[in-house]
């Protein structure tokens, strides 16, 4: 089998899979980083969100030859402790119910926020519009990321 | 199941108090009397993960730990349970450890379903804290020799005010193990407005864990040795495996074995398929891909949602098995003012939740299985384990996990059965996954229905008849209606109408159905607050007067079903008026914008909603504010609570707006989300929530607020432009006006 060397959350990580294998899955399987979920496996849920060079992208449509050398960020190391202000905004917030599609909702968010520290309600909902909740956490995950925006500006000055 | 009483539900209970090992006090009830011989040696063991819990645990290092009973599906149990304990302990939430449970005997029945985890463990872990807490207390009045009666018990401590000493219950842990356990009876419950933490906002105590993607989920589960595994059904429900290529799919990279599996014809159990192993998931679902079986298909191939729905017209022509039948309706409706005449319908819908079913089982050294797995009920997942493997209940554990999602979809324990079946063939621990495609394709769906409406109005301008010919599904059973396919005799508007008939004729499918959020209610409620709607328009009248006038004057009727014993008109009209007042219900809107309203009761809930909505010219619709008012009794956690009600409108909405499972020869057609859609933030409405906490016994909220929200939605589409939606989902219709 082909052999991959990985940079995931500032860390190299060797792994052995077929070229062919969906990020998601190295990232589940070999890595055992299962923050990052199964939904779709077609890219339709966001579930499965991480960065790629601090670009969301569907972990499910990125086959591991493909992503060598790119720093790979997944929620796991979003933040050394769970301290990023979506991450507390979130806690804040209480807006999981299942929480299945959250780490997906956080990484999406976190992305918005890197380019844009103060996006409107809509810009947040086009944003987010790739990303499913079942449970219909929506109207929490919003609040929760304008407030973060917030946080993460009085931070700044 | 229990005998429900004025005070919601009874149960034999059994108190027991057992030192820890090395000190500490344990107490919890039990719920089967054969629990008390296992008590103390279970609790000998302190080993957490496999060792069965009482509800509390306090060490005299001063860790209390609170048991969470039952499954945690995103409905916020694994903290409201615990809330109620901590409330009577007199301890601060932030100060305990809260504990999954493990499958286990003594904690009595442990579920996720029919909103009945608050109205069924209320009162009796109310007990269960307040039991503690007098032990404690009686401990600290013989450390120190005074009355029991001069303590207080307050934030995890006993404090003696004339003298100023405090001890904390873990100092207190070791002697308050030697008590005798005071009778229940005996004992002082806390008056409502003593609670500090009942009816607070307490957010979900696996949200540290669930923002920084902790392995809390089914499919997030690992053991030593562990295979992956898929498993491939017949695309027609209950088709067998004549032939499959399971020599070239042993050839493949990464797949370890493949084998068919006979399977039983139970359609909720293991049903005849082709497990295949692997090293990953990945490697297993790429030989899926590959997979080629030859099914041998007994039954149902040639059936279709369009054949059903021809058959469900045609049976309308006919009479139905009558369920009811109050005053003559015929006569009635001849002699009515006015007749108004409608046929609804709404199609099979899926639970789709966002974890996928899975589990996990692994053989053990007795000749048993162990399984950890999302479901929501355990108790049936080892019955079905048992069964199925014709092994022993004893011999299989069962653990759970934090659930991706359940919405009813996960009573069923069919993955679970065939983790179970494949790690018992293959001898290894074995996790099941299944695929998106899989999960829609092989579902218990809600059901599809048809209702062929007549109400009569009379000269007054009052609902006088009102004649349902229901048609619904069985599986493969023309006379009895499949799981959740039912309409109670009593429903709504039974006994508020002089001239009632309730028609049903149920057609032979193929197609297993099963309870779905708010089971029967979220398709009924559809119907019968639209119809009405169209009947109080018909009649000239406001839709909420007419609704207000229909349930009449206060006064409490039989219930619609053992579960929901009594109806009261009062509690209902309170939620209709407030939520009329709330939503500035009749206030002036531009063209192409319309409020509707709907209640409905159910899961001992009362619930009434009002939507506003505008319709592009267009077509486009947009939903932009739903008003929410429930009396569910007393709220355990308004957080939560609220967190429920928000999900119900954006689960009801999607449900109603975008969703149709549809069947052609046989097999389900829609496969992943690009077919088969849910609801995406940007179309999320406003939710106002409001609450009567009435000093009712309170009930569960994960489903009472869903029914009301798809017909509020469409009368709503009504007011705004004039059509009326008699047919879900709303997507299929085009809505443009001029």
């Amino acid at each position: 089998m082909p052999r991959y060397s990985l940079n995931v959350n500032g860390q190299n990580r060797t792994v052995d899979v077929p070229a062919d294998t969906p990020l998601l899955w190295v990232l589940r399987d070999t890595l055992e980083l299962v923050g990052t979920k199964y939904g779709c496996g077609v890219g339709l849920c966001g579930s499965c969100t991480i960065h790629l060079n601090g670009v969301p992208t569907r972990s499910c449509q990125a086959l591991v030859s493909t992503v060598a050398g790119l720093r790979i960020t997944t929620i796991e190391g979003l933040s050394p402790d769970g301290t990023h202000p979506l991450q507390k905004a979130w806690i804040a917030h209480d807006v999981p119910q299942c929480g299945y599609c959250q780490a997906g909702q956080i990484m999406t968010a976190a992305a918005l926020l890197q380019n844009n520290p103060a996006p409107s309600d809509d810009e947040i909902d086009g944003a987010l519009a790739g990303n499913l909740c079942r449970c219909g956490t929506y109207l929490r995950i919003r609040n929760a990321v304008r407030d973060a925006a917030t946080a993460s500006q009085g931070g700044a000055q | 199941m229990n005998t429900p009483s004025a005070s919601g539900f009874t149960r034999r209970e059994f108190l027991r108090v057992s030192a820890l090992t090395g000190g500490g006090f344990a107490l919890g009830f039990a719920a089967l009397p054969s629990a008390l011989g296992q008590s103390a040696a279970a609790l000998d063991n302190t080993a957490r993960q496999f060792t069965p819990n009482p509800f509390i645990r306090i060490t005299p290092d001063g860790v209390i730990t609170l048991i969470a009973k039952n499954p945690e599906v995103g409905q916020g149990i694994k903290t409201s349970l615990p809330m109620i304990i901590a409330e009577e302990l007199e301890v601060d939430f932030e100060q305990v450890v809260i504990e999954q449970a493990a499958l286990d005997p003594q904690l009595g029945a442990q579920f996720a379903g029919g909103s009945l985890s608050t109205p069924m463990n209320y009162d009796l872990l109310r007990k269960a804290g307040a039991t503690a807490r007098t032990m404690l207390i009686e401990a600290a009045a013989q450390t120190w020799d005074v009355p029991a009666s001069e303590l207080i018990a307050e934030r995890g401590t006993v404090f003696h005010r004339a003298s100023g000493r405090r001890l904390t219950y873990g100092e207190l842990a070791t002697k308050a193990a030697t008590l005798p356990v005071p009778d229940e009876n005996s004992l002082r419950l806390k008056e409502p407005d003593e609670f500090k933490i009942l009816g607070s906002r307490i957010g979900g105590v696996d949200n540290p864990a669930i923002v920084t993607g902790q392995a809390l989920f089914g499919i997030d589960q690992k053991v030593p040795g562990m295979v992956h595994a898929v498993y491939q059904k017949c695309p027609v429900f209950g088709g067998k495996v004549r032939s499959a290529n399971l020599d070239q799919l042993k050839g493949m990279p990464g797949v370890r074995d493949a084998f068919v599996l006979e399977g039983t014809s139970n359609y909720s159990g293991l049903l005849p398929g082709v497990a295949i192993l692997a090293d990953s998931t990945w490697a297993s679902f790429r030989a899926l891909k590959a997979l080629r079986v030859e099914w041998e298909i007994a039954n149902g191939a040639d059936q279709s949602s369009a054949a059903f729905a021809a058959a469900a017209v045609d049976a309308a022509t006919r009479d139905g098995n009558v369920l009811r039948n109050d005053g003559d309706t015929s006569a009635a409706i001849d002699e009515a003012t006015k007749v108004v005449t409608a046929a609804y319908d709404y199609p099979y819908i899926h639970h789709a939740t966002l974890e996928p079913m899975n589990a996990m089982a692994w053989p053990t050294e007795e000749g048993g299985i162990d399984v950890l797995a999302p479901t929501q009920t355990p108790q049936g997942a080892q019955d079905l384990v048992a069964q199925t493997l014709k092994l022993p209940k004893e011999k299989i554990r069962i653990r759970f996990t934090r659930i991706g999602g359940g919405f009813g979809r996960r009573l069923g324990n069919d993955y679970v059965v065939e983790a179970a079946a494949i790690a018992q063939h293959a001898g290894v621990p074995v996790k099941v996954t299944w695929t998106r495609e899989q999960d829609t394709q092989h579902g218990f769906y809600r059901p599809a229905g048809w209702h062929f409406l007549r109400a009569g109005i009379d000269a007054a301008g009052n609902l006088s008849a009102w004649h349902d010919h229901f048609v619904t599904v069985g599986l493969n059973n023309a006379k009895d209606p499949g799981r959740s396919a039912g309409i109670s005799p009593g429903e709504f508007p039974a006994r508020f109408v002089p001239n009632l008939r309730l028609e049903q004729t149920v057609l032979n499918t193929n197609i297993p159905t099963g309870p779905l959020r708010a089971p029967g209610s979220n398709a009924l409620a559809f119907v019968l607050q639209s119809f009405l709607d169209e009947v109080a328009l018909a009649a000239g009248r406001d839709p909420v007067e007419f609704r207000l006038a229909l349930l009449g004057e206060d006064r409490q009727l039989a219930g619609s079903s053992a579960q929901a014993p009594v109806y009261s008109t009062k509690r209902m009209k309170d939620v209709i008026a407030l939520a009329a007042e709330k939503s500035g219900w009749g206030k002036s809107l531009p063209r192409g914008s319309g409020q509707g309203v709907a209640f409905h009761f159910s899961h001992r809930g009362y619930v009434a909603e009002v939507a506003e909505v505008s319709v592009a010219q267009d077509g486009t619709l947009k939903v932009h504010r739903v008003t929410v008012v429930s009396d569910v009794g007393p709220i355990m956690n308004l957080s939560g609570a609220e967190n429920q009600i928000e999900g119900s409108v954006i689960d009801g909405l999607s449900g109603a707006w975008l969703q149709e499972i549809t069947i052609e020869q046989g097999r389900v057609v829609q496969g992943n989300f690009d077919t088969y859609q849910l609801l995406r933030g940007v179309d999320a409405p406003q939710v106002d929530v409001h609450f009567i906490q009435s000093a009712n016994p309170p009930t569960g909220l994960g489903e009472p607020a869903l029914p009301p929200l798809p017909p509020a939605v469409c009368n709503a589409i009504f007011a705004a432009t004039g059509h009326r939606i008699r047919s879900l989902p709303i997507r299929k219709h085009d809505l443009r006006w001029s």
